[in-house]
């Protein structure tokens, strides 16, 4: 593997992992190991441990997969390894 | 003009237009059969991809299944949503510079085997075929009940719509009538959402009304509350602290299941370039999440209705619809103290009032008192979410025989035009059979369709997660893997579920994890034996790390060529 595309894939890699971490923490996090915890907070009428599983995941899973594709065409410009 | 006719008329005008689709775009070559001729834009492949993966369940039944569970219910939403996180960041954009047809296809390349290939394919074939017979039955139902044919011919007639576009269509047939399919079922989830949560909150926007302020100043979901304990069962939005753990693994079992299904991830193989995957899973998701956001704000909305309309009122003043549901069996009122009041607590020695969560999202029109084309709309969104994943299935089922069975392992000097010729053969037999087997649906059917997601987790998900990420995994390492994982997730289902003869009792669960929930323990463990085996065993040849270098940059994706072997 040449360096170029070494560094390329180790910022995907960084990438991953960050999004990742934030997929797990608001919902298995968020709307089931601390849902007890976060249900004490309102959010309008939602407690908040039920707002994350029933709402708050699913819209969050959306805008993480937007970032990524933000972040990686990004990516890939820089590295040129882009499609035309 | 009454809800019958309006839905004679709106089920015949969609079928039309599916039809008319299906014959516009049929597939001319093996390559438009299998990926729709692999230029799909991204936002319609991810229209296409939504209709797919929403099936009757998740337009009949969830809300349902939601409405009844309260906060647990949440396993669902996340589970079902979350795996396309997974699809997009680590497995779509590589497997779609891959370039190849299938999924057996990436396992059989790179992991150097044939073997490995097949395994793959008994894998996909088994997860499609209960999936479909599920969803053959789920047509028949919605039929029989609202166009007042018997059960068999419901099945009948959608045996017989599915074969007409998937036959001839092909992956780009079925690609532009999922289209249209998600769009009349989109709408026909949110018209009576709307509907319902503007005469409920005045809020005109479900998934902000169920958390909004009621007609009477009392935030809805407190009183929803109070009147289920009131009535003895737990408060809706309060959490089964017992069940955590249990919750936990069904939710991770569901999103790297929904990630491992061969009928979702061959979506990705359509689109032209690795860009495309990567936001077409986006738009998916933003699609998907419409009605998975919904969902729960009608549930919310049906159970209010229900406790409101129905505890501790007269049977002799029901209403009609009561009436209605009742002739089908599913719901079901027996009135044990003889008072002529509907009891409904959780107590079941006083309960009196039984209701099926897949009548929820049916009735729910009725309920809240819609005008009647709302009742034949829902029903042709049924029907549209039921057709739309059944065709998908079968495709993948047709493509495994032609392509992965004749083509790549029987036959491999066939012509396209026979592979093309045999694809069509095998979908036909596919779709006759899969309506066969939804005509009598052995008990075991509807257990194992759930299960598929622990099989999809715990055999595919490890392998193709290994296969991109992890240059040193190996052949012996992946297969041991695969097999750990599916024969471990296979044995504990097959040992807790009655249904399917095991002998294992629920109070012997490990760690209280249920078998719709074990996929997410196999998975970890073939992940776990794959790193191990292959740390042992010898690398792979210089030519797969190659391969596996190469999945890694978007830049000279190719589309997948006809007879490309």
């Amino acid at each position: 593997m040449t360096k170029k595309k070494s560094t390329y894939w180790k910022t995907n890699l960084k990438y991953l992992a960050l999004l990742l971490i934030v997929w797990f923490t608001v919902s298995f996090l968020f709307g089931i190991v601390f849902a007890e915890y976060l249900n004490q907070f309102k959010l309008g009428g939602f407690p908040l441990g039920f707002w994350f599983a029933h709402q708050g995941a699913i819209y969050v899973f959306v805008i993480l997969i937007f970032i990524y594709v933000y972040l990686m065409n990004k990516l890939d410009k820089k590295y040129d390894v882009d499609e035309v | 003009m009454s809800a019958q006719i309006w839905t004679y008329l709106l089920v015949g005008v969609t079928f039309f237009i599916y039809m008319i689709i299906a014959i516009v775009a049929r597939a001319g070559s093996t390559k438009e059969f299998y990926v729709a001729g692999g230029g799909v834009h991204p936002i319609v492949n991810g229209m296409a991809t939504a209709a797919d993966w929403m099936s009757a369940a998740s337009f009949l039944s969830m809300a349902g299944l939601i409405a009844f569970m309260g906060f647990s219910g949440g396993q669902y939403l996340m589970g079902w949503t979350g795996g396309y996180v997974l699809l997009a960041l680590l497995l779509a954009p590589y497997l779609r510079k891959f370039g190849k047809f299938t999924v057996p296809d990436f396992i059989g390349e790179r992991y150097y085997s044939k073997n490995a290939r097949l395994v793959a394919l008994i894998c996909a074939l088994f997860i499609s075929f209960t999936y479909v017979v599920g969803q053959m039955k789920g047509v028949g139902v919605a039929f029989a009940r609202f166009l007042n044919v018997p059960f068999d011919t419901g099945v009948l007639i959608g045996i017989g719509i599915v074969f007409f576009y998937a036959v001839l269509g092909g992956m780009k047939g079925i690609t532009y009538t999922q289209v249209a399919q998600f769009c009349v079922l989109i709408f026909a989830f949110t018209v009576p959402a709307i509907y319902i949560s503007l005469q409920m909150t005045g809020n005109p926007i479900p998934q902000v009304g169920f958390g909004s302020k009621g007609t009477d100043g009392v935030y809805l979901l407190e009183k929803l509350n109070l009147l289920s304990q009131d009535l003895g069962f737990d408060a809706y939005t309060s959490i089964d602290k017992g069940n955590l753990v249990n919750m936990f693994f069904i939710t991770g079992a569901l999103m790297f299941g929904t990630a491992g299904l061969p009928h979702v991830i061959v979506r990705f193989f359509t689109v032209p370039r690795v860009k495309d995957a990567r936001i077409s899973a986006g738009w998916a998701l933003l699609f998907i999440a419409i009605l998975y956001t919904t969902a729960p704000a009608v549930a919310v909305f049906a159970r209010t209705n229900i406790i409101n309309t129905l505890s501790e009122k007269s049977y002799s003043e029901v209403p009609q619809w009561f009436t209605n549901w009742e002739k089908t069996g599913l719901l079901t009122f027996d009135d044990k103290n003889k008072d002529g009041i509907i009891q409904y607590v959780a107590d079941t020695q006083i309960n009196e009032l039984t209701v099926d969560q897949d009548i929820i999202v049916l009735a729910n029109p009725e309920i809240a008192n819609l005008p009647p084309w709302v009742i034949g709309l829902v029903v042709a969104g049924g029907l549209a979410a039921a057709l739309s994943t059944a065709a998908g299935l079968l495709l993948v089922i047709s493509t495994s025989i032609s392509h992965d069975l004749l083509k790549n392992y029987l036959r491999p000097d066939i012509s396209e035009k026979n592979e093309l010729y045999a694809a069509r053969v095998a979908i036909a037999v596919a779709v006759v059979a899969a309506g066969l087997a939804g005509l009598n649906p052995p008990g075991f059917v509807a257990q194992v369709v759930a299960l598929a997601f622990g099989l999809a987790a715990s055999s595919f998900f490890p392998a193709i997660i290994l296969g991109i990420f992890d240059k040193r995994m190996n052949k012996e390492g992946a297969i041991t893997g695969m097999i750990v994982g599916i024969v471990f997730t296979a044995s504990y289902i097959i040992y807790f579920k009655p249904q399917l003869g095991g002998p294992g009792l629920p109070e012997n669960f490990w760690w209280g994890i249920s078998p719709e929930g074990i996929g997410t323990l196999g998975m970890i463990l073939n992940f776990i034996i794959a790193l191990i085996v292959s740390r042992f065993t010898t690398a792979p040849p210089k030519e797969v790390q190659e391969l596996t270098e190469r999945i890694r940059t978007p830049r000279g994706s190719v589309s997948p060529k006809n007879n490309s072997h």
